[in-house]
């Protein structure tokens, strides 16, 4: 069996997918929300460089790197924003960060 | 070399924050104030370098940055949005022992990326320039890092925003992929040429109208907004609902109408849906709040309804409706957070609506003040808010949809009991405490300048304003 386009697609999806109910279906830690997202634009990157391929075309992988990168710069200030509630509250659980609602 | 004069502004404005950061660590934690002035002279230079050094309708790095008459009009506001929150946060940080130097760096790096969000021309600079603003206003959102609701606002945001980044980007490739570009008008030119295989790229437009929805915060993804503005510091929440508002209005603008102008039918629908949902939920969201700032969220949720029916109507005088809009509703948010900030007890801020109780009798000028903000985002004829919202309606049903100006209105109604409940607390409940007199010269003048600007003095400026506006919206068609 060939390895077509429309496989790639699938898995990124399966994975794009994984991702979202990672964060809506999570509700033990935080670490597990970035983790989640990470999976996201993963997914995402999977999509681009599949259809770079496919259509002989660069730009879909130029892309992919600028996603990598903005995904890093994201992973830090976002593990740092973490530290910092977890100074003032005491815990990254999920259904603790109930300060404000309504 | 290629030609950097379209992005002379930005260039001014990253070049210029770096000397600034490098003047704030030579100078320490004493270097606030100099630092904010400096900034705020930034953005001065970078407005006028904008006005008379860009050339007209330039592009630049292989034409992913467009700088035309659009992105002059909302690259303003912009600018104005930022100044307006820099002359509104000293005395704030200050009281808080949070005035550091990265207060106001941070700001003009999300101005940046503001500014490359409006001129993308492009889905790669439209992701860059997101990204850019992004991840200053986390760290914005978070500044008062030391109290537990500034930090967890800021990682709320940062989850959600995250999350529709993720969404945003995954239309992106779904767009990229079944077009076979990523830049705006081959896009365009593919959907008027086959508009075959429309069915994948029917589902990036989807993914693609979700994340730009969550940033302009139109409902179903406006679940951050009121945490936000509840928790992050009260300059901060001011600069969340203007300059990123605006930011993100004029990047749903483009990145629909230029690159899908063929496939108007379909967006149509998700964009009327979005905008009615945002009336509705924000309305009747806004009627249970007692909070100050949670009440502006749900404020500005509806705002961006009434302001996406212009989008919806998808045509060149919809999205002059649409800037007029937002020039209004930033004038009227800017104005009541200054007055918000001037709700001050000896104990410090408050920020319950009860506390307004009896406010005409103990400071009448900032009762009138607060009234005429209150009618303007009401909608009440005479005030600058009627028109705003009279342009976007008048676009809606100019493009043959009756149905939905007649539901903003009827809604525009119904929101008028909220504002008028503060004009009732404010005007006829036995009064509390006194505020302490405003002393901060800038929440004084942003405060009156946006209540006289309101007023019905905004006759002699809504024709300028048309005019700007009409010229911006043409560069869209």
């Amino acid at each position: 069996m060939e390895i077509g386009l429309g496989h790639y697609l699938i898995v990124a999806a399966m994975l794009f997918t994984t991702g979202i109910f990672g964060i809506f279906i999570n509700r033990k830690n935080v670490i597990i929300i970035l983790m989640s997202i990470e999976l996201m634009l993963l997914a995402v990157n999977i999509n681009l460089v599949a259809f770079s391929s496919f259509l002989n075309d660069l730009t879909g992988q130029v892309f992919a790197m600028f996603v990598l990168t903005v995904a890093a710069a994201e992973a830090a200030v976002g593990l740092a924003i973490l530290v910092v509630y977890f100074r003032n509250r005491g815990s990254i659980g999920v259904e603790q960060i109930n300060q404000m609602r309504g | 070399m290629p030609d950097l004069l379209p992005v002379l502004p930005e260039l001014i404005l990253a070049v210029g924050s770096m000397v600034l950061l490098m003047i704030g660590v030579f100078s320490g934690e004493k270097s606030h104030d100099l630092v904010t002035w400096l900034a705020a002279g930034l953005v001065g230079v970078a407005f006028l370098a904008m006005m008379f050094v860009v050339p007209r309708d330039s592009h630049a790095f292989a034409n992913m940055f467009v700088a035309d008459d659009f992105a002059l009009f909302t690259k303003t506001l912009v600018m104005l949005g930022a100044v307006f929150t820099l002359a509104l946060s000293g005395t704030y940080l200050k009281e808080r022992g949070i005035a550091r130097f990265e207060y106001p760096i941070l700001i003009i790096f999300a101005v940046i990326g503001m500014m490359m969000m409006i001129s993308a021309n492009d889905m790669m600079a439209l992701y860059i320039g997101l990204e850019m603003q992004n991840i200053a206003l986390y760290v914005l959102a978070s500044f008062n890092r030391d109290k537990l609701r500034s930090s967890e606002a800021g990682l709320k945001y940062f989850v959600l925003s995250a999350l529709s980044s993720g969404l945003l980007l995954y239309g992106i490739s779904l767009i990229y992929g079944f077009t076979g570009s990523t830049s705006f008008e081959v896009i365009a030119a593919y959907g008027a040429g086959s508009g075959a295989n429309a069915i994948g790229l029917l589902f990036g437009i989807v993914f693609l109208v979700a994340g730009l929805a969550f940033k302009v915060s139109a409902v179903p993804f406006h679940m951050w907004a009121p945490d936000v503005y509840e928790g992050a510091p009260t300059p901060v929440t001011t600069f969340f609902a203007i300059a990123p508002k605006v930011a993100a209005m004029a990047l749903f603008l483009r990145a629909i109408i230029v690159p899908f102008p063929e496939l108007l039918a379909e967006w149509q629908q998700i964009v009327i849906f979005i905008s009615v949902a945002s009336m509705v939920v924000g309305t009747l969201g806004a009627l249970m709040q007692d909070n100050i700032k949670r009440w502006m969220a749900y404020s500005s949720i509806a705002h961006m309804g009434y302001a996406l029916t212009g989008l919806a109507a998808g045509t060149k005088a919809g999205v002059e409706g649409v800037l007029v809009y937002m020039t209004i509703y930033m004038l009227m948010t800017a104005g009541t957070f200054a007055l918000i900030l001037s709700m001050r007890r000896k104990e410090g801020l408050t920020e319950e609506i009860s506390d307004l109780a009896g406010l005409s009798q103990t400071r009448p000028v900032m009762a009138a003040a607060m009234g005429i903000m209150m009618f303007s985002l009401a909608g009440i004829p005479t005030l600058a808010g009627f028109f705003a919202k009279l342009y976007v309606f008048m676009a809606v049903v100019d493009a043959g949809i009756y149905w939905l100006a007649v539901v903003g209105f009827v809604i525009s109604t119904v929101s008028a009991v909220y504002y008028l409940r503060i004009v009732k607390v404010m005007y006829f409940e036995e009064p509390k405490d006194s505020f302490e007199p405003m002393k901060d010269k800038g929440i004084v003048t942003v405060g009156y300048l946006t209540a006289v600007i309101n007023s019905p003095l905004h006759l002699l400026l809504i024709g300028p304003l048309t005019i700007a506006a009409g010229l911006a919206a043409k560069s869209l068609f």
